[in-house]
């Protein structure tokens, strides 16, 4: 047992970190040390512009999409040698998140089903960060039941072959800022829902695409709504078989839910100093038994994800599948950093409630935490769909009873008071 | 990276299960549990020669000589087994003292003898309600005699050897006392969990040899208890896997409302916390074992870390075991109570988990404050 390197692992990490002292953008290094809790640090400056800058440095040099297929703009690596870059990448790979949808799954999603000449087009410019793309999944009516979707695709009248798509999709991130996205639609209502699925792909500057940001109940706005009015697609642009869009779908989520070692944040080690530091009328919070134990519950959560994250990290080195332990993470750190928030604004007493970064204390990290922190939960599956899975897959008790999985998708009831 | 155990590792593993389901069923457990005797000797016996008791003592003392990951994984499937038997008192505590500061002659004198089963040892630290801390130890040596009174000691009633916390001069040192010898008065105590023996121990005079260098009395009995815990964690995660796979398989098996009770969310995700809490535990516990098996500065942190976490999930696991089994869960013939009584004393065993999160803190704030912080 130990977390030591193989000679190849060290090579790798060895030529890694020597180009990244070569090239890394320094500039930007005490910047983004100062990035808040969901949201990127990069001064004055232009965050997609730098993170674009530093993704096109990465790909001329052979870093970009370390996973990815060298033809596709990537290097070959092994999933261990993309978990060790992002070790040494460190700081700067906050530059990546404009690309995580992309990279993480669209490409792959295109990579299973599109055709050679659509992926030698389109995913090196998504590896070098030159296009932008987002996933157009969820909608107001299909979240946790995605196939519930209800955005049409038809048949263009004009014997193009085309599709016209009409409908609304929301919590798109990136939307506002993406040259193309993947799209899956409904393209039969008349057999069960999971049946009448296609997805496809599709420059987002066409016309009767419109992007709406949706200001969010933190008052910021990350993502948004996306309406979509007679949009038309070239049917080669479809992934899959038409109504095999559920199975394709399925390509893009599980590779969401195999991103390794990215270390979803606690909050902890911040808590840890700020009650190092807070002065209470009996001394240092940190000295209070109280306020130990829930630290101590808080640490052992921490360190329990990032030796897990370890586990799964020494499976990848061994070339083996990490198992599903991997799922818990963000079960663990959305609801753990929820609670924690609440905590250090109580340490805080009346003054908790203060949200400026001038006035609040901590410079309202917690603050930030709290109000971004219920998002967590819901996000990329929520709290709920997470433990079905766990409780489904890993530990393989029956799957919920679905009382409209054999029913035409028109027919199914759309309003508990119809 | 390898973060795990090795092939070899996980045979021992395999073996050591192979040998509890044979040898320590749940009747077993019962039959301890009911009173029928204050241990399983056989199965004592037949632990000692498969080599378990002494797989992390050095074979110059008559153990294998293998290592303390290899008693991680043996650990793991005694505490799925909830053997019946005084391997934390005898092994994790007693032998790892004698091996931590043991003379030559004390180690030959006694391991041989704990590795082989023949000697039960234990470690005699708290002296009634409360915390135990190195203010609170009354017990006394003066003039190579020891007296005070030791409350509870786990398998205190059947112990040969213990290694007492005592204070002598100025401060607390740790002694060795013959338990068969003179001066000692021993009383069985009831405990939350019969499968495991408690005892009240009296001192009277008993004649007692110091244990490693004077003045590392109480830093001496803190490492051998960030020893304990990391074995002891391994011993929590096994109960807890055990305990989710019950509740699991009767979620799986029992019929309600005309569905599977299994089908039901509420039940699902109360097991898949159980697998969240059990999963946390256990990549805690390999962080433990890493730094025991590591000698590495880390462990006192790294042993409390594990130490709550697991107390955490076996509890967790435990408590909600029962609760998927309703009423079949509350009663007698059922296993379930089994765990819930073990994971409990396996909670203050070592001392409570409030006491090991105080630690953890403690801990934690002096490797921030430490310059070269690792």
């Amino acid at each position: 047992m130990n977390f030591d390197d193989t000679p190849q692992e060290a090579a790798f990490r060895a030529e890694a970190r020597a180009w990244l002292d070569a090239n890394a953008p320094r500039e930007l290094e005490a910047d983004l040390k100062k990035s808040g809790f969901a949201s990127m640090n990069v001064g004055d400056r232009d965050p997609i512009a730098v993170s674009k800058s530093w993704q096109k440095t990465k790909a001329e040099a052979g870093w970009a999409c370390l996973h990815w297929p060298k033809e596709y703009g990537g290097r070959g690596a092994t999933p261990i040698e993309r978990v060790i870059w992002g070790q040494e990448e460190g700081v700067f790979s906050a530059l990546s998140g404009t690309f995580t949808i992309g990279h993480g799954m669209c490409g792959p999603t295109l990579m299973a089903w599109a055709s050679e000449e659509h992926k030698r087009r389109l995913l090196p410019t998504m590896a070098s960060g030159e296009h932008i793309w987002c996933q157009l999944f969820s909608e107001p009516a299909g979240g946790s039941d995605l196939a519930g979707l209800r955005t049409r695709a038809e048949k263009a009248t004009d014997g193009s072959g085309d599709w016209i798509i009409n409908g609304q999709k929301i919590w798109t991130s990136g939307a506002q800022y993406s040259d193309y996205g993947i799209l899956i639609t409904r393209t039969d209502p008349n057999v069960p829902k999971h049946k009448g699925l296609t997805m496809f792909w599709l420059d987002m500057k066409s016309p009767g695409v419109e992007v709406r940001p949706i200001k969010q109940a933190n008052g910021q706005s990350s993502f948004n709504e996306v309406y979509f009015t007679d949009v038309r697609i070239p049917d080669d642009q479809r992934l899959g078989e038409v109504g095999n869009g559920w199975k394709v779908s399925l390509t893009t989520l599980m590779n969401e839910r195999l991103s390794i070692g990215s270390g979803m944040p606690t909050g902890f080690p911040e808590l840890f100093d700020y009650c190092l530091n807070l002065q209470t009328m009996d001394g240092p919070a940190i000295d209070d038994a109280a306020v130990r134990s829930r630290l101590a519950q808080y640490a052992v959560k921490a360190s329990g994800l990032k030796y897990t994250g370890m586990r799964a990290i020494s499976a990848l080195s061994k070339g083996e599948t990490p198992g599903p332990e991997n799922s818990i993470g963000k079960l663990v750190a959305g609801a753990s950093m929820q609670e924690l928030a609440m905590f250090a604004l109580d340490l805080q007493g009346q003054a908790g409630v203060l949200n400026s970064p001038a006035e609040a204390d901590a410079a309202g990290r917690f603050q930030a935490m709290l109000l971004r922190s219920p998002a967590t939960r819901v996000e990329g599956g929520t709290d709920e769909i997470l433990r079905n899975i766990i409780a489904e897959r890993v530990l393989g008790l029956p799957g919920d009873i679905r009382v409209d999985k054999d029913v035409p998708f028109k027919d199914i009831p759309t309003s508990g008071r119809g | 990276m390898n973060f795990d155990f090795s092939d070899e590792q996980k045979q021992l593993r395999e073996e050591a299960r192979r040998f509890l389901a044979d040898r320590c069923p749940s009747t077993a457990v019962r039959a301890v549990l009911e009173g029928g005797q204050s241990y399983d000797k056989a199965l004592w016996k037949g632990l000692a020669e498969m080599g378990f008791l002494g797989a992390a003592i050095p074979e110059e003392y008559g153990g294998v000589g293998l290592g303390h990951l290899e008693l991680c994984v043996i650990a793991e499937e005694l505490g799925r087994a909830l053997a019946p038997v005084p391997m934390a008192s005898s092994i994790y505590l007693a032998a790892e003292a004698l091996m931590v500061a043991g003379s030559a002659d004390q180690k030959a004198k006694w391991l041989p003898l704990l590795a082989s089963g023949e000697a039960i040892g234990t470690l005699a630290l708290a002296e009634g309600v409360g915390r135990t801390t190195e203010a609170t130890i009354k017990t006394q040596v003066s003039g190579g005699k020891l007296s005070g009174t030791k409350v509870p000691v786990a398998d205190g009633d059947i112990a040969d050897v213990a290694i007492v916390v005592a204070r002598s001069g100025g401060g607390v040192e740790l002694f060795i006392v013959d338990l068969n010898g003179p001066g000692v008065t021993r009383e069985t105590l009831e405990s939350i969990d019969p499968s495991r023996g408690q005892a009240r121990l009296v001192f009277d005079g008993a004649p007692a040899e110091q244990l490693g260098a004077a003045g590392e009395g109480w830093r001496t009995a803190a490492d051998v208890l960030d020893r304990a815990a990391v074995l002891v964690s391994f011993e929590q995660v096994g109960g807890a896997d055990r305990a989710l796979e019950m509740g699991r398989d009767y979620a799986l098996e029992r019929m309600a409302f005309g569905r599977q009770i299994g089908s039901f969310q509420a039940i699902k995700h109360m097991l898949a916390d159980m697998y969240v809490a059990a999963t946390l535990a256990r990549s805690n516990a390999y962080y433990g074992a890493w730094a025991l098996s590591t000698g590495s500065p880390e462990l006192p942190v790294a042993a409390a870390t594990a130490r709550v976490s697991a107390t955490d999930a076996f509890q967790h696991c435990a408590k909600n075991n029962i609760q998927v089994h309703g009423g079949m869960g509350f009663t007698w013939a059922f296993d379930c109570h089994l765990f819930y009584r073990r994971s409990n004393a396996l909670a203050l065993g070592l001392g409570s988990k409030s006491t090991w999160e105080d630690l953890l803190i403690d801990r934690l704030r002096k490797r921030n404050e430490a310059p070269a912080a690792a």
